[in-house]
């Protein structure tokens, strides 16, 4: 059954089986890689995107499951040429080292913001619990994402 | 000094809207000029068509650095060449750092210094960014000695075919041991320059300066010529092997600074590649049948129903069964298909009594360096105190798991991406599988997810190589997190005994030391102890065959965290047997380590540490406990307090704030430095409160992060770095120091709290509980 949804703001539609997990229709199917694998359980939090503006792991959704919403990659959350404001953060503070959580921190850190634009830097920690990352990035995961809820265009919703 | 302290974490530069090109501009070495290999992308960028923007953007940023053959050949058919060799470091070549013997003899060249005549620089090194920055430190480094400005510097990194060859990325050595030989052959390119813009311009090389790549004489400004003009056209090669004048400490002025960090426009878009996101036109997912534990082997196996499965093919290769398809959660399904019967392992041994059979079965001791004589030293002991300590198996637990895809061109040229920290050992290893001479296969490093060493060993290349092979179309292998826990070279479960013993004067007097399959990393003694000696019965590197039940390799500072939390929960117990305040009682015996002696000064003083008014009893400090721990790693110095809460009625440790002080000679990159101090200290919590991998007959029991558990954003302390300035020494390792503190600096504090020992890592709440009784 073809699932038609908007994905990084344009229609598309799949015609590929709709129990098909949505991160590797993502990463094989449409070559948006910028979502990653890391557990296949959604406990590491790596494959996160936004439904609907809201955290969700891609590597446990079903494609049906996003029939009619609005999903948002890491690749689709610049508007045109321009970061957004948790991406610019991010710069800033670095909030990385080998990158692979990244992507679903900075989609957290949106949906967090999304949810609570002036989110204070004990929310942003407690949204980011269930989301791993091994370098050791946290203290700066957490201030690139509360001082991004500083911007006054934070809560965007994407 | 270079502090940073929790929550004022912004990079040097403020704070402003970059746009997606400025962002590319920063990043723009990554990519050694839009060198992506666009056969590899062709595909992936087909299929986001429907966005073009997205597949447009990819080639800004590509990965680690590399470039297609042809346009290396092109790149370095004209301009400056500087190879540079360098002698390897004693015992590298060999045994646990080569351990199938399949690196390449060394000495060879280690970095490549190629100057363009567009007066572009690159670096070619076989070393690999897996987040600890060097892609960023190691330009730094190189642009320093040629005088030009760092956004003139690419740098490709472990491509085997580009890059010179390499052992690997470990040990904290990048920095240490390859920043050298960088410099010296930047230096030399500089020196070559010199001698050609001397002639050019008919000025004596000691009236010549170079400002951003730029010759011009002294005296008339005018007189000027760019590296790229002075090498255009030619093609100039030079073989160095000694050393070059390099820079000195004082005129620095790019080594030092907080440079950006270059892979961080492709990594916050997304667009920074993983060997997993690499999909040649018509690469298949492998699944691979797995054995349920180690030493299981396969009675029966019907693989009808996976055949049957729309899409999916299994090809059997050598012992490889495997399930191919296109899409990897079709492949995941269609795995599930196949029935196998096996035969159970014949291993007894679990996470409970692994300690008694690595006592038992270990290999006979080897003594280090001793010092003075023990028995004599225990004769003259008021006070011995003597422990055992233990600490389970440890997972690495990179976020990417293990991937890798393979290629095989018509012409038989193999290609492989791997996540891996030794591109030229797969490269070996790939050969062999596929039995062909190691020039037909190229290894490729894209970004690698996290390594921590367990990426030193990378059979997913392998996998992925031997199925491209046997399936006739590129594989992608890309391990699942139980094949991660299964086959990951896990830190070894350790036995550390201790015998010390202090006399009447409160001083240490013999220190007899036995450290069970960990290695003596961490060891390097400091503290002044009369009478020493250490027994070390097998490393980390020793084979999983009989001691281990499964495979063992190098955990981050491998062996150190074993060693120095075992050494410092000792000096701890030496100083409470003493009555002594653990900083006081540390200090008296550093009388031969002002360098030690330095740091230990700083972290007390940046932490604001008191002694206690009755230094032996526990208590005292409002509910925190305090705990101090020393160590040497990678030739750095490093000192650190940690301030814990303890709920007595969960065993719950809460760790408050940690203050690292270290003295890691020149610092290249202090931000770059300050994040790894975090990284150490933050993914210490782990190895300390609650990571320990739990297995019984051969089966791994921990399958994924919802039994083994990493530590989380809540545990995060917060983290206090101080780099001290030492000038004098070139760049020491920085990847690893501050983690080898962890396990004493928390078991200290409790003990500092509470009065009671913690004698096995990790802590966790119900060993905490238990040992309080």
């Amino acid at each position: 059954m073809p699932v038609s949804l908007t994905l990084n703001g344009k229609p598309v539609t799949l015609d590929t089986g709709d129990d098909r997990r949505l991160l590797w229709v993502l990463r094989d199917d449409l070559g948006l890689t910028g979502s990653k694998f890391g557990c296949g359980i959604g406990a590491c939090g790596a494959c996160t995107v936004l439904i609907d503006g809201k955290a969700t792991r891609s590597c446990i959704t079903e494609l049906k499951a996003v029939a009619g919403k609005k999903v948002t990659t890491i690749e689709g959350l610049a508007t045109g040429d321009k970061l957004a404001p948790v991406q610019e953060a991010f710069l800033d503070h670095l909030g990385f080292q080998c990158g692979y959580c990244t992507s679903g921190m900075i989609m957290t850190g949106q949906s967090i913001l999304n949810a609570n634009p002036k989110a204070t830097r004990e929310q942003v920690a407690a949204g980011l619990e269930r989301n791993f990352c091994r370098c050791g990035a946290q203290v700066r995961i957490i201030d690139a994402i509360a001082d991004a809820a500083k911007a006054p265009t934070a809560g965007a919703q994407k | 000094m270079t502090k940073r302290s929790d929550g004022s974490g912004a990079a040097a530069k403020g704070r402003r809207q970059r746009t997606l090109s400025e962002a590319a501009a920063e990043g723009r070495a990554i990519a050694a000029r839009d060198a992506v290999e666009r056969t590899a992308y062709a595909n992936a960028a087909a299929l986001a068509s429907h966005d073009s923007e997205q597949s447009a953007g990819s080639g800004e940023f590509g990965f680690g650095g590399t470039m297609r053959r042809r346009d290396f050949v092109s790149l370095t058919a004209t301009g400056l060449l500087i190879s540079f060799s360098v002698k390897p470091l004693e015992g590298m070549a060999r045994g646990r750092w080569n351990p199938a013997n399949l690196q390449r003899p060394s000495p060879d060249f280690n970095a490549f210094v190629h100057i363009g005549a567009d007066d572009r620089v690159t670096l070619l090194v076989g070393k690999i960014e897996m987040g600890q920055g060097v892609m960023t430190s190691l330009p730094q480094m190189a642009a320093e000695e040629l005088n030009i400005s760092i956004d003139k510097v690419d740098v490709v990194m472990g491509d085997t075919d580009l890059c010179p060859f390499d052992m690997g990325t470990y040990g904290s050595l990048s920095i240490l041991a390859l920043g050298p030989v960088l410099r010296a052959a930047a230096a030399e390119g500089k020196a070559v320059l010199m001698q050609m813009g001397s002639v050019k311009l008919g000025v004596p090389v000691d009236q010549l300066e170079v400002v951003d790549g730029i010759l011009r004489s002294k005296a008339d400004p005018s007189k000027r010529v760019s590296y790229g003009a002075l090498t255009g056209g030619n093609r100039i090669e030079r073989k160095v092997d000694g050393p070059a004048a390099m820079e000195r400490v004082g005129d620095f002025t790019i080594i030092g600074i907080s440079a950006p960090r270059r892979d961080a426009p492709a990594k916050v878009t997304g667009k920074a590649k993983y060997a997993g996101d690499i999909i040649p036109t018509g690469a298949l997912h492998a699944r691979i049948l797995r054995a349920p534990a180690h030493g299981a082997t396969l009675k029966s196996v019907d693989t009808s129903k996976a055949e049957a499965y729309p899409g999916a093919r299994v090809v059997r290769a050598g012992s490889l069964i495997a399930v191919l398809h296109a899409h990897r959660d079709e492949a995941d399904k269609a795995l599930k298909l196949v029935v196998a019967e096996w035969n159970p392992s014949p291993s007894v041994l679990d996470d409970k009594n692994i300690f008694e059979h690595l006592e038992k079965h270990a290999p006979a001791p080897q003594t280090g360096r001793p010092r003075g004589n023990v028995a004599e030293g225990e004769a003259a002991a008021a006070d011995i105190v003597a422990t055992k300590y233990l600490k389970g198996y440890v997972a690495h637990a990179p976020m990417e798991t293990h991937s890798a895809v393979t290629e095989i061109a018509a012409d038989g040229k193999v290609t492989v991406w791997a996540g891996t920290q030794m591109p030229f050992g797969v490269q070996s290893q790939v050969a062999q599988a596929l039995q062909l001479p190691p020039a037909k296969v190229r290894v490729i490093t894209p970004f690698v997810g996290g390594g921590f060493g367990g990426k030193s060993v990378s059979n997913q290349a392998i996998e992925s190589a031997v199925l491209a092979k046997a399936a006739g179309v590129p594989v992608r292998v890309i391990w699942d997190r139980s094949e991660e826990f299964f086959f990951d070279g896990f830190d070894p479960a350790t036995v550390v005994n201790v015998r010390a013993g202090l006399t009447r004067e409160k001083k240490i007097t013999f220190w007899d030391y036995e450290v069970i399959a960990a290695g003596g990393r961490g060891l390097q003694e400091f503290y002044d102890i009369p009478h020493l000696r250490t027994n070390t019965r097998g490393t980390w590197g020793t084979g999983s065959g009989t001691l281990h039940p499964f495979n063992v390799g190098p955990w981050r500072a491998p062996g150190a965290n074993a060693n120095i939390w075992a050494r410092e929960s000792h000096i701890d117990a030496l100083a409470a047997k003493a009555g002594m305040d653990p900083v006081e009682f540390r200090f008296s015996h550093l009388a031969g380590s002002a360098r030690m002696a330095t740091v230990l000064r700083t972290a007390v003083e940046k932490f604001g540490y008191k002694p206690k008014a009755q230094a032996a009893k526990p208590g005292q400090r409002a509910n925190v406990g305090l705990g101090v721990a020393l160590g040497i790693d990678a030739g750095t110095y490093v000192a650190g307090i940690a301030q814990v809460k303890l709920d007595r009625a969960t065993g719950e440790i809460t760790v408050e704030r940690v203050v690292i002080a270290q003295d890691m000679g020149i610092v290249v990159n202090p931000i770059g430095a300050m994040q790894q101090l975090e990284g150490c200290v933050t993914q210490g919590l782990g190895y300390v409160l609650s990571e320990e991998v739990r297995f019984k007959n051969g089966e791994v029991l921990d399958k994924n992060f919802t039994t083994y558990t990493l530590p989380r954003f809540s545990w995060v302390p917060k983290i206090e770095g101080y780099l001290i300035a030492n000038n004098e020494l070139p760049p020491q390792g920085g990847g690893e120091p501050a983690i080898v503190l962890m396990g004493a600096m928390i078991g200290n504090a409790v003990f500092d709290l509470t009065g009671v020992r913690l004698t096995q890592l990790p802590f966790t709440k119900e060993r905490v509980k238990a040992a309080l009784g």
